[in-house]
């Protein structure tokens, strides 16, 4: 091998590299459709993002079996990447092992309670006024992930995360 | 009038035999087909607009165990089957759900009693298949094992309230276990008889707390694993199924 066909396999080689740097972030960046506050990554539903090829695999996992975001995220996902110049785009789904809301990110469950959702994980605490007691109004929420609690302290009612 | 023993049925390889991976995939996807139906019947019924966001949640965990099973059968199949092809295009007799699924909703207390029993059992079946040595469906049992628990923990705690309730929701949800009864044996064909005595247990606790008698009558029904159904699977797949049966290949 001479040496322009090494440095040439060597620039073939770093932008692959930047290539696969660029879809990671690209990818990272979808948010959540119902919860639009946190990216995909934040929640833990971003498996992984790899260049085969000519072809962008992105690999997701669902947070509920039923969760009907899924399929809006894989529809961001393709938007997303065919934006940042990827026009061949996979998007996988992976089962095993199963998502677990220990997959949340810190920076995840700090943009929950942010958004008015007490966080999964320990004790649950009133987005609004931070007691610490609250009771369950409906154990199934707005979405499959959350449950309906209110605040014994100030009444508010407010979404839990649920630990699973 | 007295119902048609159907247990002289042939016998055909019962769904979780291990023998045939993709017929007990089927199955499974078929019990968590039909139920998600027929919960989704309660929406804007339900005797409370919890309970109605509650049942529909719990449908959907069913509906979305189902695809993922059914798409994990098309593909072990490997004959190009999609998860539309099997909720959709396969008549009643194809369809290996267990019978309980199928049975009518009847009032709230029927619809928990139903969920109990079968909410128990999803409980022990998911906690043995996330053990597969297929990763993919150790993956979706794992996640349906979370729900199960979840649903079970509705399911049991209603069976309870309306068990030791009033005289009615005791009256109710009595007449629901002794006629639903009947279709809990079935379950437990094949390799899933590991765990009817835990699940007997567990079952056996929520019943005594609420106060609730296991009936006497040992009669039980079996069939639906082998597909001979019930008379009540035929109008619930002809109304899931009219649509794509009518336009084949419809999308949205
Ligand atoms: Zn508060």
């Amino acid at each position: 091998m001479d040496a322009a066909q090494s440095s040439g396999a060597g620039m073939v080689m770093a932008t692959a590299v930047l290539d696969l740097e660029r879809a990671r972030a690209v990818a990272s960046r979808v948010v959540d459709p119902e919860i639009p506050v946190l990216t995909i990554a934040d929640l833990g539903i971003l498996r992984g993002v790899r260049i085969d090829g000519h072809r962008v695999v992105a690999t997701i996992t669902p947070t509920y079996s039923g969760c009907p975001a899924m399929l809006q995220i894989a529809d961001d996902l393709r938007f997303a990447l065919d934006g940042a110049g990827f026009d061949d785009v996979d998007v996988a789904i992976a089962h095993d092992p199963p998502w677990s809301s220990d997959w949340i990110t810190q920076e995840g469950l700090e943009k929950l309670s942010g958004f008015g959702i007490a966080p999964p994980g320990g004790e649950i605490v009133c987005p609004q006024c931070r007691s610490g007691s609250a009771r369950v109004v409906s154990r199934f929420g707005s979405t499959a992930c959350k449950a309906l609690m209110a605040c014994t302290s100030c009444g508010e009612p407010f979404d839990h995360f649920k630990d699973f | 009038m007295s119902e048609p023993v159907i247990s002289t049925a042939p016998q055909g390889a019962p769904a979780s035999d291990s023998s045939d991976p993709v017929r007990a995939l089927v199955a499974h996807a078929d019990d968590n087909l039909v139920l998600a139906q027929r919960l989704g019947d309660w929406i804007s019924r339900a005797p409370e607009l919890e309970e109605d966001i509650a049942l529909g949640n719990i449908a959907l965990d069913h509906l979305g165990v189902a695809r993922a099973l059914y798409s994990h059968a098309g593909h072990l199949e490997g004959k190009g089957r999609t998860e539309d092809d099997f909720a959709m295009q396969r008549p009643e007799r194809e369809f290996l759900n267990a019978l309980l699924v199928e049975q009518p909703n009847g009032d709230f207390a029927h619809t928990m009693v139903r969920g109990l029993l079968f909410d128990a059992y999803q409980v022990e079946l998911w906690t043995d298949l996330s053990g597969a040595d297929d990763s993919t469906l150790a993956g979706i049992a794992g996640l349906a094992l979370k729900e199960a628990r979840y649903h079970l923990l509705h399911t049991s705690s209603w069976v309870i309230r309306l068990g030791d309730g009033t005289e009615e929701s005791h009256r109710r949800a009595q007449a629901a276990v002794d006629a639903l009864w009947r279709y809990t044996a079935e379950l437990f064909e094949g390799a899933a008889s590991e765990y009817h005595d835990i699940w007997r247990k567990v079952v056996g606790e929520v019943l005594d707390e609420a106060r609730l008698q296991i009936p006497d009558d040992p009669y039980q029904r079996s069939g639906g694993r082998r597909g001979f159904h019930s008379e009540h699977l035929g109008p619930l797949l002809a109304e899931m199924q009219w649509m794509q049966r009518s336009h084949p290949g419809l999308e949205w």
